[in-house]
Protein backbone atom coordinates (compact mmCIF):
# COMPACT_ATOMS: atom_id res chain seq x y z
CA UNK A 1 0.00 0.00 0.00
CA UNK A 2 3.06 2.41 0.74
CA UNK A 3 3.92 1.50 -2.20
CA UNK A 4 1.43 2.73 -4.44
CA UNK A 5 0.65 5.76 -1.99
CA UNK A 6 4.06 7.14 -2.93
CA UNK A 7 3.25 7.23 -6.37
CA UNK A 8 2.77 10.56 -8.26
CA UNK A 9 -0.07 10.42 -10.03
CA UNK A 10 0.35 13.70 -11.75
CA UNK A 11 4.13 12.53 -12.85
CA UNK A 12 2.95 9.77 -14.51
CA UNK A 13 0.20 11.83 -16.40
CA UNK A 14 3.17 14.06 -17.20
CA UNK A 15 5.13 11.29 -18.23
CA UNK A 16 3.07 9.84 -20.56
CA UNK A 17 1.38 12.67 -22.49
CA UNK A 18 5.51 13.75 -23.15
CA UNK A 19 6.06 10.50 -24.27
CA UNK A 20 2.76 10.29 -26.20
CA UNK A 21 3.85 13.53 -28.08
CA UNK A 22 6.95 12.60 -28.81
CA UNK A 23 5.74 9.47 -30.44
CA UNK A 24 3.03 11.34 -32.23
CA UNK A 25 5.77 12.86 -33.86
CA UNK A 26 7.23 10.16 -34.96
CA UNK A 27 3.86 8.64 -35.94
CA UNK A 28 3.40 11.55 -38.01
CA UNK A 29 6.84 11.71 -39.65
CA UNK A 30 6.02 8.15 -40.94
CA UNK A 31 2.98 8.73 -42.48
CA UNK A 32 2.97 12.22 -44.02
CA UNK A 33 6.85 12.48 -44.90
CA UNK A 34 9.01 9.82 -47.15
CA UNK A 35 11.37 9.74 -44.52
CA UNK A 36 12.94 6.71 -43.80
CA UNK A 37 12.92 5.03 -40.41
CA UNK A 38 16.33 5.04 -40.29
CA UNK A 39 16.62 8.64 -40.71
CA UNK A 40 13.59 9.26 -38.54
CA UNK A 41 15.93 8.24 -36.12
CA UNK A 42 18.43 9.89 -36.79
CA UNK A 43 16.79 13.37 -36.36
CA UNK A 44 15.19 12.40 -32.98
CA UNK A 45 19.05 11.56 -32.00
CA UNK A 46 20.44 14.76 -33.27
CA UNK A 47 17.33 17.00 -32.19
CA UNK A 48 17.73 15.92 -28.49
CA UNK A 49 21.37 16.29 -28.82
CA UNK A 50 21.06 20.05 -29.46
CA UNK A 51 18.19 20.54 -27.26
CA UNK A 52 19.96 19.22 -24.89
CA UNK A 53 23.22 21.18 -25.70
CA UNK A 54 21.04 24.39 -25.38
CA UNK A 55 19.58 23.24 -22.32
CA UNK A 56 15.99 22.80 -22.93
CA UNK A 57 15.68 18.94 -22.86
CA UNK A 58 16.58 18.74 -19.24
CA UNK A 59 13.90 20.74 -18.50
CA UNK A 60 11.69 18.58 -20.03
CA UNK A 61 13.35 15.75 -18.09
CA UNK A 62 12.78 17.66 -14.76
CA UNK A 63 9.44 17.82 -16.62
CA UNK A 64 8.17 14.58 -17.45
CA UNK A 65 10.95 12.49 -16.47
CA UNK A 66 11.17 9.09 -18.05
CA UNK A 67 8.63 10.04 -20.76
CA UNK A 68 11.61 12.50 -22.12
CA UNK A 69 14.64 9.86 -20.90
CA UNK A 70 13.48 6.74 -23.07
CA UNK A 71 12.30 7.73 -26.11
CA UNK A 72 15.65 8.57 -28.72
CA UNK A 73 15.27 12.66 -27.74
CA UNK A 74 16.49 11.19 -24.86
CA UNK A 75 19.69 9.45 -25.91
CA UNK A 76 20.76 12.49 -28.03
CA UNK A 77 20.19 14.42 -24.88
CA UNK A 78 22.40 12.55 -22.90
CA UNK A 79 24.72 12.62 -25.35
CA UNK A 80 25.32 16.14 -25.30
CA UNK A 81 25.32 16.09 -21.54
CA UNK A 82 28.15 14.07 -21.26
CA UNK A 83 30.18 15.54 -24.15
CA UNK A 84 29.44 18.97 -22.39
CA UNK A 85 30.11 17.25 -18.76
CA UNK A 86 33.37 15.95 -19.56
CA UNK A 87 34.60 19.16 -21.95
CA UNK A 88 34.63 20.89 -18.23
CA UNK A 89 36.45 18.10 -16.83
CA UNK A 90 39.18 17.09 -19.03
CA UNK A 91 38.73 19.77 -22.18
CA UNK A 92 37.80 19.53 -25.93
CA UNK A 93 38.87 15.82 -25.98
CA UNK A 94 36.00 15.51 -23.72
CA UNK A 95 33.89 16.60 -27.11
CA UNK A 96 34.69 12.85 -28.50
CA UNK A 97 34.32 10.80 -24.97
CA UNK A 98 31.51 12.56 -22.95
CA UNK A 99 28.85 11.23 -25.05
CA UNK A 100 29.50 7.63 -24.93
CA UNK A 101 31.15 7.32 -22.05
CA UNK A 102 27.29 8.60 -20.30
CA UNK A 103 25.48 6.08 -22.62
CA UNK A 104 27.69 3.41 -22.03
CA UNK A 105 25.57 1.65 -20.02
CA UNK A 106 22.76 1.99 -22.22
CA UNK A 107 25.01 1.26 -25.59
CA UNK A 108 26.33 -2.06 -24.18
CA UNK A 109 23.10 -3.15 -22.79
CA UNK A 110 21.44 -2.78 -25.82
CA UNK A 111 23.99 -4.72 -27.90
CA UNK A 112 24.33 -7.38 -25.50
CA UNK A 113 20.27 -7.76 -25.07
CA UNK A 114 20.16 -7.69 -29.02
CA UNK A 115 22.49 -10.61 -29.03
CA UNK A 116 20.72 -12.46 -26.37
CA UNK A 117 17.73 -11.83 -28.33
CA UNK A 118 19.38 -13.02 -32.02
CA UNK A 119 20.16 -16.14 -29.98
CA UNK A 120 16.73 -17.32 -28.66
CA UNK A 121 14.06 -15.52 -31.13
CA UNK A 122 13.57 -16.14 -34.88
CA UNK A 123 12.42 -13.41 -37.18
CA UNK A 124 8.78 -13.73 -38.08
CA UNK A 125 6.44 -11.93 -40.87
CA UNK A 126 4.44 -8.87 -40.16
CA UNK A 127 1.19 -9.26 -39.43
CA UNK A 128 0.65 -5.75 -41.09
CA UNK B 1 4.55 -14.62 -86.16
CA UNK B 2 5.47 -11.00 -87.20
CA UNK B 3 5.72 -7.64 -85.63
CA UNK B 4 2.76 -5.55 -85.73
CA UNK B 5 2.20 -1.90 -85.48
CA UNK B 6 5.21 -0.30 -83.15
CA UNK B 7 5.99 -3.25 -80.80
CA UNK B 8 3.46 -6.20 -80.48
CA UNK B 9 4.08 -9.58 -82.03
CA UNK B 10 1.16 -11.36 -83.64
CA UNK B 11 1.39 -14.72 -82.92
CA UNK B 12 0.46 -17.05 -86.16
CA UNK B 13 -0.36 -20.16 -84.28
CA UNK B 14 -1.73 -18.96 -81.14
CA UNK B 15 0.58 -20.54 -77.96
CA UNK B 16 -1.60 -22.90 -76.30
CA UNK B 17 -1.28 -22.26 -71.95
CA UNK B 18 -1.61 -26.21 -71.19
CA UNK B 19 -1.46 -25.79 -67.40
CA UNK B 20 -0.66 -23.73 -64.56
CA UNK B 21 -0.13 -24.37 -60.87
CA UNK B 22 0.19 -21.75 -58.23
CA UNK B 23 1.22 -21.98 -54.29
CA UNK B 24 0.46 -19.18 -52.26
CA UNK B 25 1.76 -18.31 -48.50
CA UNK B 26 -0.10 -18.05 -45.18
CA UNK B 27 -1.74 -14.38 -45.91
CA UNK B 28 -2.63 -15.09 -49.55
CA UNK B 29 -4.40 -17.93 -47.79
CA UNK B 30 -6.57 -15.87 -45.91
CA UNK B 31 -6.88 -13.56 -49.12
CA UNK B 32 -10.90 -13.71 -51.13
CA UNK B 33 -8.63 -16.23 -53.79
CA UNK B 34 -7.88 -18.49 -51.44
CA UNK B 35 -9.86 -21.67 -52.77
CA UNK B 36 -8.50 -20.61 -56.05
CA UNK B 37 -4.76 -21.70 -55.40
CA UNK B 38 -3.10 -25.33 -55.60
CA UNK B 39 -1.39 -25.31 -52.49
CA UNK B 40 -1.91 -22.75 -49.17
CA UNK B 41 0.81 -22.64 -46.79
CA UNK B 42 0.10 -22.46 -43.61
CA UNK B 43 4.05 -21.35 -42.07
CA UNK B 44 5.94 -19.01 -44.46
CA UNK B 45 9.44 -20.94 -43.61
CA UNK B 46 7.64 -24.47 -44.85
CA UNK B 47 9.78 -26.22 -42.38
CA UNK B 48 12.68 -23.68 -44.03
CA UNK B 49 15.41 -22.48 -42.00
CA UNK B 50 15.61 -19.21 -43.55
CA UNK B 51 13.18 -17.31 -45.88
CA UNK B 52 15.54 -17.91 -48.93
CA UNK B 53 15.22 -21.51 -49.01
CA UNK B 54 11.31 -21.17 -48.18
CA UNK B 55 10.94 -19.30 -51.69
CA UNK B 56 13.01 -21.48 -53.74
CA UNK B 57 11.05 -25.12 -52.07
CA UNK B 58 7.65 -22.90 -52.88
CA UNK B 59 9.08 -22.19 -56.97
CA UNK B 60 9.94 -26.21 -56.61
CA UNK B 61 7.23 -27.27 -55.42
CA UNK B 62 5.00 -24.94 -57.77
CA UNK B 63 6.88 -26.31 -60.34
CA UNK B 64 6.76 -30.23 -59.57
CA UNK B 65 2.22 -29.27 -59.28
CA UNK B 66 2.28 -27.67 -63.08
CA UNK B 67 4.31 -30.61 -64.62
CA UNK B 68 2.29 -33.26 -62.78
CA UNK B 69 -1.20 -31.73 -63.63
CA UNK B 70 0.28 -31.40 -67.09
CA UNK B 71 0.58 -35.37 -67.51
CA UNK B 72 3.63 -35.04 -69.96
CA UNK B 73 7.09 -36.21 -68.82
CA UNK B 74 9.28 -33.84 -67.80
CA UNK B 75 11.72 -34.73 -70.24
CA UNK B 76 9.06 -33.30 -73.20
CA UNK B 77 9.57 -29.74 -71.52
CA UNK B 78 12.40 -28.20 -73.94
CA UNK B 79 12.83 -24.97 -71.73
CA UNK B 80 12.80 -23.82 -68.85
CA UNK B 81 12.18 -19.83 -68.42
CA UNK B 82 12.02 -18.22 -64.39
CA UNK B 83 12.71 -15.56 -62.53
CA UNK B 84 12.13 -13.73 -59.09
CA UNK B 85 13.23 -10.91 -57.12
CA UNK B 86 16.16 -12.15 -55.04
CA UNK B 87 19.78 -11.18 -55.81
CA UNK B 88 20.82 -13.23 -59.33
CA UNK B 89 17.61 -14.55 -58.92
CA UNK B 90 18.70 -17.19 -56.27
CA UNK B 91 15.09 -18.20 -55.38
CA UNK B 92 14.52 -19.48 -59.20
CA UNK B 93 18.20 -21.03 -59.94
CA UNK B 94 18.78 -22.31 -56.95
CA UNK B 95 14.89 -23.88 -56.20
CA UNK B 96 15.36 -25.81 -59.75
CA UNK B 97 18.68 -26.60 -59.87
CA UNK B 98 17.85 -30.68 -59.81
CA UNK B 99 14.95 -29.79 -62.28
CA UNK B 100 17.31 -30.75 -65.50
CA UNK B 101 15.41 -28.76 -68.06
CA UNK B 102 17.62 -26.02 -69.79
CA UNK B 103 17.04 -22.87 -67.76
CA UNK B 104 16.81 -19.24 -68.96
CA UNK B 105 17.49 -16.75 -65.95
CA UNK B 106 14.09 -13.74 -66.65
CA UNK B 107 14.53 -10.63 -64.83
CA UNK B 108 11.67 -8.23 -65.48
CA UNK B 109 11.32 -7.70 -61.49
CA UNK B 110 6.90 -8.34 -61.06
CA UNK B 111 6.91 -7.94 -64.82
CA UNK B 112 9.00 -11.24 -64.74
CA UNK B 113 6.14 -13.55 -64.93
CA UNK B 114 4.73 -12.13 -68.55
CA UNK B 115 8.28 -11.28 -69.32
CA UNK B 116 8.43 -15.25 -69.25
CA UNK B 117 5.63 -15.97 -71.22
CA UNK B 118 6.34 -13.49 -73.89
CA UNK B 119 9.89 -15.31 -74.54
CA UNK B 120 8.27 -19.16 -73.78
CA UNK B 121 5.67 -18.32 -76.55
CA UNK B 122 8.30 -16.54 -79.13
CA UNK B 123 10.55 -20.16 -78.62
CA UNK B 124 7.29 -22.20 -78.83
CA UNK B 125 5.62 -20.60 -82.23
CA UNK B 126 8.78 -20.22 -83.61
CA UNK B 127 9.19 -24.60 -83.37
CA UNK B 128 12.41 -24.21 -81.28
CA UNK B 129 10.35 -25.94 -78.55
CA UNK B 130 7.29 -27.76 -77.97
CA UNK B 131 6.71 -27.39 -74.37
CA UNK B 132 8.16 -24.54 -72.57
CA UNK B 133 7.99 -24.07 -68.43
CA UNK B 134 7.16 -20.52 -67.00
CA UNK B 135 7.35 -20.27 -63.67
CA UNK B 136 8.67 -17.14 -61.25
CA UNK B 137 8.27 -16.33 -56.91
CA UNK B 138 8.22 -14.26 -54.61
CA UNK B 139 8.35 -14.14 -50.49
CA UNK B 140 6.92 -11.15 -48.60
CA UNK B 141 10.08 -11.72 -46.04
CA UNK B 142 12.80 -12.00 -48.06
CA UNK B 143 11.71 -9.29 -50.41
CA UNK B 144 11.10 -7.04 -47.35
CA UNK B 145 14.87 -7.87 -45.74
CA UNK B 146 16.49 -7.15 -49.65
CA UNK B 147 14.57 -3.74 -50.95
CA UNK B 148 13.39 -2.40 -47.41
CA UNK B 149 14.14 -3.39 -43.99
CA UNK B 150 15.17 -6.34 -41.77
CA UNK B 151 12.15 -7.79 -40.21
CA UNK B 152 14.35 -7.57 -36.90
CA UNK B 153 13.80 -4.17 -36.74
CA UNK B 154 10.13 -4.14 -36.89
CA UNK B 155 9.70 -1.00 -38.43
CA UNK B 156 6.30 0.49 -39.76
CA UNK B 157 5.16 0.09 -43.31
CA UNK B 158 4.06 3.55 -44.59
CA UNK B 159 0.34 3.64 -46.08
CA UNK B 160 1.47 3.76 -49.89
CA UNK B 161 3.60 0.73 -48.98
CA UNK B 162 2.20 -2.93 -50.96
CA UNK B 163 2.60 -6.36 -49.51
CA UNK B 164 4.72 -8.78 -51.25
CA UNK B 165 3.00 -11.51 -52.34
CA UNK B 166 4.53 -15.16 -50.70
CA UNK B 167 4.20 -17.70 -53.41
CA UNK B 168 5.19 -19.31 -57.34
CA UNK B 169 3.22 -19.17 -60.40
CA UNK B 170 3.96 -21.65 -63.28
CA UNK B 171 2.39 -22.18 -66.37
CA UNK B 172 3.51 -24.96 -69.75
CA UNK B 173 3.00 -23.19 -72.37
CA UNK B 174 2.46 -26.11 -75.37
CA UNK B 175 2.25 -25.93 -79.61
CA UNK B 176 -1.18 -27.89 -79.03
CA UNK B 177 -3.90 -28.02 -76.49
CA UNK B 178 -7.39 -26.68 -76.25
CA UNK B 179 -6.54 -23.15 -75.05
CA UNK B 180 -6.70 -20.67 -74.10
CA UNK B 181 -4.12 -19.33 -76.17
CA UNK B 182 -1.74 -16.80 -76.43
CA UNK B 183 -2.13 -14.39 -79.55
CA UNK B 184 -0.48 -11.08 -79.13
CA UNK B 185 2.37 -10.19 -76.75
CA UNK B 186 3.62 -6.66 -76.35
CA UNK B 187 6.64 -6.01 -74.56
CA UNK B 188 7.03 -2.98 -73.00
CA UNK B 189 9.48 -0.08 -72.70
CA UNK B 190 10.94 1.13 -69.47
CA UNK B 191 9.48 4.06 -68.42
CA UNK B 192 10.79 6.24 -65.68
CA UNK B 193 8.23 9.50 -64.11
CA UNK B 194 10.85 10.34 -61.52
CA UNK B 195 9.26 8.43 -58.52
CA UNK B 196 11.80 7.48 -55.99
CA UNK B 197 9.48 6.36 -52.82
CA UNK B 198 10.80 2.46 -52.68
CA UNK B 199 7.21 2.51 -50.96
CA UNK B 200 5.39 4.03 -53.75
CA UNK B 201 5.44 1.16 -56.55
CA UNK B 202 2.23 1.14 -57.71
CA UNK B 203 3.17 5.00 -58.93
CA UNK B 204 6.15 4.31 -60.25
CA UNK B 205 5.08 1.88 -62.38
CA UNK B 206 1.67 2.97 -63.45
CA UNK B 207 2.90 5.10 -66.37
CA UNK B 208 4.45 2.13 -67.76
CA UNK B 209 1.38 -0.13 -67.32
CA UNK B 210 -0.16 2.60 -69.11
CA UNK B 211 2.07 3.05 -72.02
CA UNK B 212 2.34 -0.64 -72.69
CA UNK B 213 -1.98 -0.93 -72.72
CA UNK B 214 -2.01 2.12 -75.38
CA UNK B 215 0.55 0.69 -77.57
CA UNK B 216 -1.46 -2.38 -77.60
CA UNK B 217 -4.22 -0.96 -78.00
CA UNK B 218 -2.68 0.78 -80.99
CA UNK B 219 -0.54 -1.55 -82.63
CA UNK B 220 -4.11 -4.01 -82.24
CA UNK B 221 -6.48 -2.24 -83.58
CA UNK B 222 -8.27 -3.33 -80.71
CA UNK B 223 -10.64 -1.38 -78.14
CA UNK B 224 -10.55 -1.53 -74.34
CA UNK B 225 -14.06 -3.67 -74.72
CA UNK B 226 -12.68 -5.82 -76.93
CA UNK B 227 -11.43 -7.65 -74.03
CA UNK B 228 -13.47 -9.50 -71.02
CA UNK B 229 -10.35 -7.92 -68.57
CA UNK B 230 -7.53 -5.94 -68.53
CA UNK B 231 -5.66 -7.09 -65.30
CA UNK B 232 -2.46 -5.29 -64.35
CA UNK B 233 0.30 -7.58 -62.24
CA UNK B 234 0.48 -5.61 -58.89
CA UNK B 235 -0.44 -1.46 -59.25
CA UNK B 236 -1.63 -2.30 -56.09
CA UNK B 237 -4.91 0.69 -55.52
CA UNK B 238 -2.81 3.52 -55.19
CA UNK B 239 -1.37 2.39 -59.27
CA UNK B 240 -4.94 1.46 -60.10
CA UNK B 241 -6.43 4.73 -59.76
CA UNK B 242 -3.64 6.09 -61.81
CA UNK B 243 -3.73 4.14 -64.30
CA UNK B 244 -8.00 4.50 -64.53
CA UNK B 245 -6.80 8.49 -64.83
CA UNK B 246 -4.53 8.07 -67.05
CA UNK B 247 -6.40 6.65 -69.57
CA UNK B 248 -9.05 8.73 -69.20
CA UNK B 249 -6.66 11.94 -70.15
CA UNK B 250 -6.43 10.10 -73.64
CA UNK B 251 -10.61 9.23 -73.88
CA UNK B 252 -10.32 5.61 -73.05
CA UNK B 253 -12.34 4.72 -70.57
CA UNK B 254 -11.30 0.95 -68.83
CA UNK B 255 -12.91 1.30 -65.61
CA UNK B 256 -16.04 -1.71 -66.63
CA UNK B 257 -13.38 -4.45 -67.38
CA UNK B 258 -9.93 -3.33 -65.91
CA UNK B 259 -8.69 -5.17 -62.28
CA UNK B 260 -5.27 -5.33 -60.96
CA UNK B 261 -4.18 -8.76 -59.28
CA UNK B 262 -2.54 -6.74 -56.30
CA UNK B 263 -6.24 -5.80 -55.54
CA UNK B 264 -7.69 -8.62 -55.99
CA UNK B 265 -5.47 -11.01 -54.12
CA UNK B 266 -6.08 -9.39 -50.69
CA UNK B 267 -9.32 -7.84 -48.68
CA UNK B 268 -8.51 -4.70 -48.41
CA UNK B 269 -10.74 -4.23 -45.39
CA UNK B 270 -10.12 -7.44 -43.49
CA UNK B 271 -6.39 -7.76 -44.31
CA UNK B 272 -4.41 -4.76 -43.53
CA UNK B 273 -1.96 -4.88 -46.76
CA UNK B 274 -2.18 -0.93 -46.78
CA UNK B 275 -1.92 -0.63 -50.81
CA UNK B 276 -2.73 -3.72 -51.86
CA UNK B 277 -0.12 -7.16 -53.25
CA UNK B 278 3.05 -6.94 -55.35
CA UNK B 279 5.70 -9.00 -56.14
CA UNK B 280 6.45 -11.84 -59.03
CA UNK B 281 3.94 -13.80 -57.42
CA UNK B 282 1.26 -11.47 -57.46
CA UNK B 283 0.70 -11.47 -60.90
CA UNK B 284 1.88 -15.41 -60.99
CA UNK B 285 -0.72 -16.62 -58.36
CA UNK B 286 -3.50 -14.65 -59.59
CA UNK B 287 -3.35 -15.92 -63.11
CA UNK B 288 -1.99 -19.44 -62.37
CA UNK B 289 -4.84 -19.62 -59.83
CA UNK B 290 -7.81 -17.39 -60.82
CA UNK B 291 -7.50 -16.14 -64.31
CA UNK B 292 -6.65 -19.19 -65.64
CA UNK B 293 -9.40 -21.24 -64.50
CA UNK B 294 -11.81 -18.20 -65.61
CA UNK B 295 -10.65 -18.69 -68.90
CA UNK B 296 -10.90 -22.93 -68.83
CA UNK B 297 -14.18 -22.41 -67.50
CA UNK B 298 -15.43 -20.33 -70.32
CA UNK B 299 -16.13 -17.88 -67.77
CA UNK B 300 -14.19 -15.19 -69.60
CA UNK B 301 -13.27 -15.49 -73.30
CA UNK B 302 -10.53 -12.40 -74.25
CA UNK B 303 -7.96 -10.91 -71.28
CA UNK B 304 -4.80 -8.80 -71.75
CA UNK B 305 -2.11 -9.24 -69.24
CA UNK B 306 0.05 -6.93 -68.25
CA UNK B 307 2.30 -7.81 -65.68
CA UNK B 308 4.05 -4.50 -64.20
CA UNK B 309 7.91 -4.11 -62.87
CA UNK B 310 9.93 -1.36 -60.83
CA UNK B 311 13.47 -2.01 -61.93
CA UNK B 312 14.92 -0.74 -59.19
CA UNK B 313 17.13 -2.39 -56.37
CA UNK B 314 18.38 -1.61 -52.80
CA UNK B 315 21.55 0.07 -54.01
CA UNK B 316 19.54 2.48 -56.43
CA UNK B 317 17.02 3.41 -53.58
CA UNK B 318 20.12 4.14 -51.07
CA UNK B 319 21.63 6.40 -53.69
CA UNK B 320 18.24 8.20 -54.36
CA UNK B 321 17.85 7.10 -57.74
CA UNK B 322 14.22 7.16 -59.31
CA UNK B 323 12.15 3.97 -60.26
CA UNK B 324 12.17 2.91 -63.82
CA UNK B 325 8.56 0.80 -64.88
CA UNK B 326 8.13 -1.28 -66.86
CA UNK B 327 5.19 -3.31 -68.31
CA UNK B 328 4.76 -6.72 -70.54
CA UNK B 329 1.47 -7.52 -72.22
CA UNK B 330 -0.12 -10.76 -73.74
CA UNK B 331 -3.19 -10.98 -74.87
CA UNK B 332 -4.96 -14.79 -74.01
CA UNK B 333 -7.93 -16.16 -76.34
CA UNK B 334 -9.90 -18.62 -75.74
Amino acid sequence: MDFIQSIDWMQILRCFIVAGIICIIGQILIDKTKLTPARTLVIFVTTGAILGGIGLYPKLIEFAGCGATVPLTGFGANLAKGALEEVSSNGLIGAFIGGVKASAGGIAAAVFLGYLASLISKPKIKKQ
Amino acid sequence: MKKIGSQTISLDIPVNILETASIVGPKESEGPLANFFDRCLDDEFWGEKTWEKAESKIIKETVNAVISKSGIPMQDIDFCFAGDLLNQCISSSFGLRELNIPFFGVFGACSTFVESICLGSVFVESGAATNVLCATSSHFCSAEKQFRFPLELGNQRPPTSQWTVTGSGAVILSKTGEGPFITNLTPGKIIDMGIKDANNMGAAMAPAAFDTLITHLNDTGRKPSYYDAIITGDLGHIGKDILIDLAATKGINIKNNYNDCGVLIFDKTTQDTHSGGSGCACCGTVFSGYFYKQLKEKKINKILLIATGALMNSTSSQQGESIPGVAHAISIEC
